[in-house]
């Protein structure tokens, strides 16, 4: 790791916060019903995962959990930008009447909650959005904001803060670049 | 996977096997939207896509149509009947006039081969994609043939895929020689000798075969041309019954490819002529998936060719 790079939460701090956020989804729904994991792909997914493991641990229960890709939805698509392949949007139940828990794993601009709460809608209607991430790191663009945050993070706009997993896509930790 | 940087798609001869690739996985993923109850998402809003048709179609101009719309986009559908052509507007002047209407793609259908080429020189702001140019290419759907294989055998390399029919004419064996030479596999064509163009085994792996039955001999894929009747004079074939009978693919000779070979044609199907119905309908033909395929496909060629760099 070279000398720009801050750890800002370690391996443990992740796992207590994903279960801190777990508990704080049940308490929040009054356990279960209707209660959806939405990942925002990729890392959004990966930490969706983990949550759902985690409530599964917790609740001895498994959450329904889907995957959306946003590219579709972006606000930037229409500039002179090369296009990135669209990843899978794998939502394998309605969200009808559901309670929508959106996961994302640093929370910015919004733009991409956003998009991601666009893409909800034209899957159904669901009873209502709720936001998960594990940092929130300011800057926000957009009126938006999150339900659950594992770690609330001041930074400067030059920063770049980034989860890192390991090869099996399971959190590691947070670093904050220079 | 990389980025896509085209702003035009008028051959499979143009793309690399990345482009392709890239190209194939977006469509895989553009086919979800088709799934949904809301067949349509956001991207391409306030973009202006002209399909441009010279020759009839009715199953690429829908498809393409379609595409556009659950991409969002504002689609118009311009055909010879009711344009200028009939009038005698050359096409660099139906160009200019297009040009000024501001349009971000232009979606044409042309008998001439080439007349893309010649286009994107009269449209340096607008992206062009082929919808079929003669005998040169057909790129979206020798992209859907890929995707459909894809979904078959989970690889694109390897393959022995047999083509059969009036190779002179197709475009969709052009660009289905390109693409699936640039993936890895390797093409047989056959046909009646006064349909197989010469030279037509230096544009990719490609072998001429003297007969049907070493065409598709352990195939893979079984690749059905339509006889292509506008095109041709008289000369090129005695009449429909002799054709079916050396070139048409039946419940006997369908055996001499690999059991379960996939059984494809990019239609419309002229039923007992080279395809007998029984094998149009049976279980190893994938002529629905290809259509099926066909809008995904194109959905990916709108959604990349706007993020292509200008030229």
């Amino acid at each position: 790791m070279s000398g720009d790079e801050t750890v800002i939460i370690d391996a443990d701090g992740v796992k207590r916060a994903l279960t801190r956020i777990s508990h704080e989804i049940l308490e929040k729904n009054k356990g279960l019903k209707d209660v959806v994991l939405i990942g925002i792909r990729s890392g959004g997914a990966f930490l969706a995962d983990a949550l759902a493991v985690s409530i599964m641990v917790i609740e001895k229960e498994q959450i329904p959990l889907g995957t959306v890709d946003i590219t579709l939805y972006r606000d930037d698509v229409s500039g002179q930008i090369p296009h990135v392949q669209v990843g899978k949007t794998e939502i394998p139940f309605s969200l009808e009447g559901k309670k929508v828990i959106l996961v994302d794993d640093v929370l910015f601009t919004g733009r991409t909650i956003r998009a991601a709460m666009d893409a909800m809608m034209d899957y159904g209607r669901p009873a209502c959005i709720q936001l998960a991430v594990l940092v929130d790191r300011g800057h926000r663009e957009l009126p938006i904001r999150a339900d659950f945050v594992g770690k609330n993070v001041p930074t400067s706009i030059k920063e770049n803060v980034k989860v890192v997993f390991d090869n099996n896509n399971n959190p590691l930790e947070v670093i904050l670049e220079k | 996977m990389g980025e896509f940087k085209h702003k035009n798609i008028i051959a499979l001869r143009d793309l690399s096997k990345e482009d392709i690739e890239l190209l194939l996985s977006t469509a895989e993923s553009m086919r979800e939207i088709n799934s949904r109850d809301i067949k349509k998402v956001p991207t391409l809003r306030g973009k202006t896509v002209i399909n441009l048709f010279y020759e009839s179609s009715t199953r690429t101009r829908t498809s393409f149509e379609i595409a556009g719309k659950r991409l969002s986009a504002d689609t118009v559908n311009i055909t010879p009947s009711s344009s200028s052509a009939t009038k005698g507007e050359t096409l660099s002047d139906t160009a200019l006039n297009l040009l000024a209407m501001k349009p971000d793609i232009i979606v044409m259908r042309h008998s001439v081969s080439g007349s893309h080429y010649f286009l994107s020189k009269y449209m340096p702001n607008c992206s062009i994609i082929n919808a079929g140019d003669g005998a040169h290419e057909h790129p979206s759907q020798g992209l859907l043939d890929l995707l459909t294989m894809k979904d078959r055998f989970g690889r694109l390399d390897g393959l022995k895929v047999a083509i059969v029919g009036d190779i002179t004419h197709s475009r969709v064996a052009r660009s289905n020689i390109q693409g699936l030479t640039k993936m890895g596999s390797s093409i047989f064509l056959a046909g009646p000798p006064t349909m197989i163009p010469p030279g037509i085994e230096k544009i990719g792996n490609t072998t001429v075969c003297s007969s049907m039955k070493e065409a598709i001999e352990d195939a893979d894929v079984v690749m059905m041309l339509r006889i292509q009747q506008e095109r041709q004079g008289k000369t090129l074939m005695p009449n429909a019954r002799e054709y079916s009978r050396y070139f048409g693919l039946n419940p006997e000779n369908v055996k001499l490819a690999k059991p379960n070979a996939m059984i494809m044609h990019p239609g419309p199907i002229n039923r007992g002529v080279e395809m007998s119905s029984y094998v149009v309908d049976g279980e190893q033909s994938w002529v629905l998936k290809q259509v099926e395929n066909g809008v995904a496909v194109r959905m990916a060629m709108l959604y990349h060719v706007c993020g292509g760099e200008l030229e």
